[in-house]
């Protein structure tokens, strides 16, 4: 069996093992259990979703310590993929804020884990995929935060060498960064694009009023095949440049808009068409420098697999947790449209560059990345698979990702 | 408002109650299970319900325990409840119900008998003390029989009638009476049953009946498209109904 939550993982890590196992729905397990208004420590039902601790909470002053790409996730889920934010050069992930998780383990009991107890299962749990258990309550801290509008500021960057200085430059007084890259340039401009700053807004640059919900827009059919073409893809690609090419700009602008663009336009994934996309995301180590970061942008412009959208972002320390994605250096997304095979091959290939270079690939985002290739990209995957042996002889959790990465039994 | 809310644990009731907390309604919370009525007080006290939220035990199937825990509801309440909210009810496919007659016996208890008693008692108790608000969630399925859900549906056309009744009877006391008529949503008791066009969510549903309950509307359809939705399975000739497999 599998535990679900809002089944936002782009890949196969919310799907069941191919033998038609059993999918445990969390979202209704979603109420709160305590908050403490003084520590703005929180305990939940774990699925609980992002988007409703915004809801209830931000109004009073919290904000969530590290938040995805989008609100659209369970707290479970948060913990599960160790999810990272714009702001993990700062803070780390998700799981370096959790005090305390209870888990539903495979032989039927409640574990009670943390950071200090039960050490190694939480360490499996915290990005462990829902693999361990079901994470049936979470206790986390949130952040104070003073209004509910972000400063952002932008700017845009010439090439890649720049934008990685511009991302190190920035650290150390903007808690949120990100760069939006154009794929599709070549050559000298490899790279280039915007680069995103923010921080929360304090009480007197952001006013009295709150941020007014924008109504969502929802693309109501698949897209087709022609509109992904290179030559339409060069020209969005330069007009969003543009835009954002008027030298500096500062805004004060609603939280949904800095942290969830994509949140505002449901079903955006119905843009790439019927056969949808791949979503790829590494991480590169700091010491290896920009080179691998050159190669992998260099593979997709000459593959001519265009990418709507390749995101940018410096990491901090990793943390200890077992699989947890995030390594010390830099990490870029891309969408690949699915073409078949071919698509396939590129990831293969990108993969490759990323062993050679010491980095890994995003589990909640992997699609087809092979046993083999990642086995070389964890080097605490023997640990994470003790406490499995553990926890879990028998694999009764496993996902069909587990059974393409781990040989779990399908 | 001041509300004693049954079936605040689960589904539309769960939406409906965790509203009124974020506009710091007092509640009070009845039904069975200890541990699910706690673990939802806790919720709606972190969402804005004035502390402590109150429980009570009350099953729906036992009219023996009713005026203890309405007793319950006044003392949790200021001495006094202003809105009962019986959300709560029970639900089998028709063809559980048709060979179990325990089972139908069972539904038949909770869904009308049990909730038409409680609410008359309610609406004595506000009468008695100058008004205040019945609320209780009948359903589509209560608008005219069908084939496929009769025995369910007939449990609810029996609360509708007494709503109707019950509305016309305490207009005149200041008691003011809502009968919700949700149609398909989608909340654990649906869970597994097809999808049908026009299911609602809990949340929108609980905003529709909120607005109901706040204005006092007699009868409220969630989501709204089912008064349309109804009105057409109202008008089909009964060889056709027969005829129809949903």
């Amino acid at each position: 069996m599998l535990p679900r939550g809002l089944g936002r993982a782009y890949g196969d890590a919310a799907l069941p093992a191919a033998s038609g196992g059993l999918v445990l729905e969390t979202v209704r397990a979603d109420r709160i259990v305590a908050f403490d208004a003084a520590s703005g420590l929180l305990t939940c039902e774990a699925g609980l979703s992002l988007a409703e601790v915004l809801r209830v909470f931000v109004p009073r002053g919290w904000f969530p310590p590290v938040t995805p790409g989008t609100k659209f996730v369970t707290i479970g889920g948060c913990v599960a993929s160790d999810i990272h934010g714009k702001n993990h050069h700062r803070d780390g992930s998700f799981g370096q804020f959790v005090e305390r998780l209870q888990l539903l383990t495979a032989d039927g009991s409640v574990v009670s884990c943390g950071p200090a107890e039960e050490r190694e299962l939480f360490l499996a749990t915290v990005g462990g995929m829902g693999l361990t258990g079901v994470i049936a309550e979470v206790t986390m801290r949130l952040r104070p935060v003073e209004s509910p509008w972000i400063v952002l500021e932008t700017k845009p960057v010439g090439g890649i060498d720049h934008m990685l200085e511009s991302l190190a430059s920035s650290a150390a007084d903007w808690p949120y960064t990100v760069g939006w890259i154009d794929c599709l340039a070549r050559g000298p401009a490899l790279g280039r694009g915007v680069l995103l700053r923010g921080r929360h807004a304090s009480r007197d640059e952001a006013g009295e009023r709150p941020p007014r919900p924008r109504a969502g827009r929802r693309v109501p059919l698949d897209a087709p095949e022609w509109a992904l073409n290179p030559a339409f893809m060069r020209l969005f690609n330069r007009v969003y440049y543009a835009w954002r090419a008027a030298g500096r700009r500062r805004h004060v602008i609603p939280y949904e808009q800095y942290f969830y663009p994509l949140d505002a336009i449901l079903q955006w994934n119905r843009l790439y068409g019927r056969r949808g996309f791949l979503q790829y995301q590494c991480a590169i180590p700091r010491d290896v420098g920009a080179g691998p970061v050159r190669a992998l942008l260099g593979a997709l412009a000459a593959s001519a697999a265009a990418s709507f959208l390749a995101v940018i972002k410096d990491f901090g320390e990793g943390s200890e947790a077992y699989l947890s994605f995030p390594i010390a250096g830099t990490t870029l997304s891309l969408d690949l449209p699915y073409r078949g095979r071919s698509t396939e091959e590129l990831v293969h290939e990108l993969d490759a560059i990323v062993v050679r270079a010491g980095g890994r690939v995003y589990l909640a985002k992997d699609a087809v990345t092979r046993a083999d290739d990642f086995s070389h990209m964890m080097p605490r995957l023997g640990d994470w698979k003790a406490v499995r042996d553990r926890w879990d002889p028998h694999r009764r959790f496993r996902s069909a990702q587990s059974v393409r990465l781990f040989g779990d039994p399908a | 408002m001041k509300a004693a809310v049954v079936g605040a644990t689960r589904g539309m009731g769960r939406a409906l109650a965790r509203l009124l907390a974020e506009r710091g309604d007092r509640l009070c919370l009845l039904g069975r299970d200890d541990a699910e009525l706690v673990a939802s007080a806790r919720d709606l006290e972190a969402r804005g319900a004035p502390a402590p939220v109150a429980t009570a035990r009350l099953d729906l199937a036992a009219p023996g325990g009713f005026a203890a825990a309405l007793d319950a509801a006044d003392q949790a309440l200021g001495g006094a409840f202003d809105a009962l909210v019986v959300t709560g009810g029970a639900f089998a496919p028709q063809a559980e119900l048709a060979r179990d007659p325990a089972r139908l016996e069972r539904l038949l208890s909770v869904n009308f008998t049990g909730t038409a008693v409680l609410c008359q008692m309610a609406a004595e108790r506000l009468a008695a003390r100058g008004g205040g608000t019945v609320c209780a969630f009948s359903s589509v399925a209560g608008d005219r029989a069908r084939r496929s859900n009769y025995l369910y549906g007939a449990s609810k056309a029996g609360l509708t009638a007494f709503l109707d009744g019950l509305e016309q009877t305490y207009a005149a006391r200041g008691v003011r009476v809502v009968c919700v008529k949700p149609g398909f949503v989608k909340t654990g008791m649906t869970e597994g049953l097809p999808v049908p066009p026009f299911a609602g969510e809990p949340d929108a549903v609980a905003r529709t009946v909120l607005a109901a309950l706040d204005r006092g509307r007699p009868f409220v359809y969630a989501p709204p498209a089912w008064r349309l939705v109804m009105l057409v399975i109202r008008s089909l000739p009964r060889a056709i109904l027969r005829r129809l497999s949903f």
